[in-house]
């Protein structure tokens, strides 16, 4: 028998993750993964500590070109444009065809461009990919003001990193919160004085409606919805991401918003599977098709299409969406459904919020994080600068925001992972402040699963 | 303190082997332990590993950074912007290891009073 041939369309976690996986169970096997970006694989969150000065761009490259060797991988550098799902072959822009047996789609998702006229000016900036980054710093050495635009957590690092390369930085917030989809007041207060304490100019009610230019094409300054105008060198853009589908336009490949697939990782198409940022995974919380974009989701997805495209029956329940970060020095972690209750009032602004999400849904979130059970309650403790705010559904708890101390993440996420009845619970959870934090540990240490450290 | 450490220690059987010189487990007291899953493999930790263990690779795979030449000064720990990696010491492992600890689906209601922990 023949070697099974394996295509895998991209160079991500989710694409080399699977790589990785198909190696493992299927040594025999011939893989090729087709990178559009000529690095071998990168860290993309890491970008984000690259651009803050924590580590060097080489650091950022999580496999040496020997690895794809060690493993027999073939790392193929070219964009494939076209696919056909009856011959199984797909053709790359240089002209190349390869066949396949079976498919991976693990295209990922990009940068969407700033919707405003002036935006292919020389001087706007993402932190996307690693040749925007390394253009991001080169052009952060020669400005003096920036502009960033973006509510999510990339605009936020991308606030960060400018900041700390000593750039007179200015965030552009549309509402009155600092992303109002997930924080609410007390927290999006608290990071904006942490941001503030890094000298970063916040600037609410704002929004941009064109970027200037100068006769050279570089950028001079934004145009305000309220008629002024604001000069700058830099505009950094970080509105959100959108899954790569081009490869797929004109195929029968079922796609919503991404490609929709089975708990096999398949599309409706035989033997082409998807992963990562570009699929679109059935949620047991919101019992929809949802997207993450998020590295853990996109690892988990990557190792389970590697197994099934062995031809090992391996179903992938989606877990609860995950992120940990980093930002102004405060610990942030977020977990499922949190969107922040909104008032009365604010209906018809949350009801835009939720359109604009689906069409920008910014880069380290998910899509589950904004939506809330039709039935639920808040939880809150505030100590300092540590808080925990909890979503609870019946009896059981939905989504945990944990900023600061971050020794309550990691039982919350095993909490609602698991889906652990805290009926006995609720009530000293929702009484909030520090009855909920020792009741939480105090939980945890009677649940507590043998992998988690007794000492710390 | 020494006393439970010494209690400990005996109930382990591990007393024997300290006697025979084998005291390599109580000279190096713990390891750096990661979770996989929190892992974005940016190499933060790498970077900032004063002898240049590759602690990235370790961190992706799940495996705990049992390298020789790990000098537990714990850098990468405070650095990993994510909280991957965390210290774990050697009596932990072994308490873990022989006695598991079951899981329970529902456990037992909580007292009504909230001790201080």
């Amino acid at each position: 028998m023949n070697p099974i041939q394996y295509l895998i369309i991209g160079n991500g976690a989710a694409g080399v993750t699977a790589a990785e996986t198909i190696r493992y169970n299927d040594p025999a096997g011939k893989i090729t993964i087709v990178s559009a970006e000529p690095h071998p694989m990168y860290s993309r969150p890491g970008l984000a500590y690259v651009l803050v000065g924590a580590i060097s761009s080489k650091q950022v490259i999580a496999r040496q070109p020997e690895w794809y060797a060690q493993h027999r991988i073939n790392l193929v550098h070219g964009q494939a444009v076209e696919l056909d799902s009856v011959k199984q072959q797909v053709r790359l822009d240089n002209g190349q065809v390869l066949l396949y047996d079976r498919l991976l789609i693990a295209t990922g998702a990009r940068a969407t461009p700033a919707p405003y006229p002036g935006s292919d000016l020389q001087g706007v900036v993402f932190l996307d990919t690693l040749d925007e980054t390394h253009d991001l710093i080169r052009q952060a050495k020669r400005a003096r003001r920036a502009v960033v635009i973006g509510g999510g957590i990339t605009a936020l690092e991308l606030t960060e990193g400018l900041a700390h390369r000593g750039v007179e930085t200015h965030y552009f917030v549309r509402r009155n919160r600092l992303w109002s989809q997930v924080f609410n007041d007390s927290e999006a207060k608290m990071l904006d004085e942490r941001m503030q304490e890094h000298g970063v100019n916040i600037h609410y009610n704002t929004e941009v409606v064109e970027i200037l230019g100068d006769k050279r094409g570089r950028v001079r300054g934004v145009q305000l919805k309220d008629g002024g105008e604001f000069k700058c060198d830099i505009v950094g853009v970080a509105i959100g991401v959108k899954p790569q589908l081009n490869l797929i336009r004109d195929t029968p490949l079922k796609v919503d918003r991404a490609i929709l697939v089975n708990e096999f990782m398949e599309s409706n198409v035989p033997y082409v599977y998807a992963a990562g940022d570009c699929a679109q995974v059935y949620d047991r919380w919101t019992e929809q098709y949802m997207l993450d974009i998020l590295w853990p989701s996109a690892v988990a997805e990557g190792r389970a299409a590697g197994l099934n495209m062995t031809g090992q029956q391996s179903a992938y329940v989606k877990g609860s969406p995950f992120n940990a970060c980093l930002l102004f020095g405060l610990h942030i972690a977020a977990i499922g459904q949190i969107n922040p209750r909104r008032e009365a009032a604010e209906k018809d602004e949350a009801a835009s919020d939720e359109a604009e999400v689906v069409q920008h849904l910014s880069r380290g979130s998910s899509e589950v994080w904004f939506t809330l059970p039709h039935l639920y309650a808040s939880a809150w403790s505030e100590d300092g600068p540590n808080t925990v705010r909890l979503v609870l559904s019946g009896d059981y708890l939905v989504g945990a925001l944990v900023i600061g101390d971050q020794s309550l993440a990691d039982p919350l996420r095993y909490i609602i992972e698991n889906q652990i009845n805290i009926r006995d619970l609720s009530p000293a959870l929702r009484a909030g402040g520090l009855a909920l934090r020792q009741s939480l540990t105090q939980f945890w240490y009677q649940l507590r699963p043998p992998q988690v450290p007794l000492y710390q | 303190m020494n006393k439970l450490f010494y209690a400990l220690t005996q109930s382990l059987g591990l007393e024997s082997n300290r006697q025979n010189g084998h005291s390599q487990d109580f000279e190096q007291l713990g390891r750096v332990v990661p979770d996989a899953s929190r892992c974005v493999q940016c190499g933060v930790c790498g970077y900032n590993c004063p002898v240049g263990i590759p602690v990235r690779d370790y961190a992706h795979q799940g495996l705990p950074v049992d390298d020789p030449n790990c000098i537990t000064c714990g850098n990468c720990i405070q650095v990993c912007p994510r909280g991957t990696l965390r210290w774990e010491t050697k009596m932990h492992t072994l308490i873990v290891e022989r006695f598991p600890v079951t899981i329970q689906a529902t456990p037992e209601p909580l007292n009504e009073t909230v001790e201080l922990l």
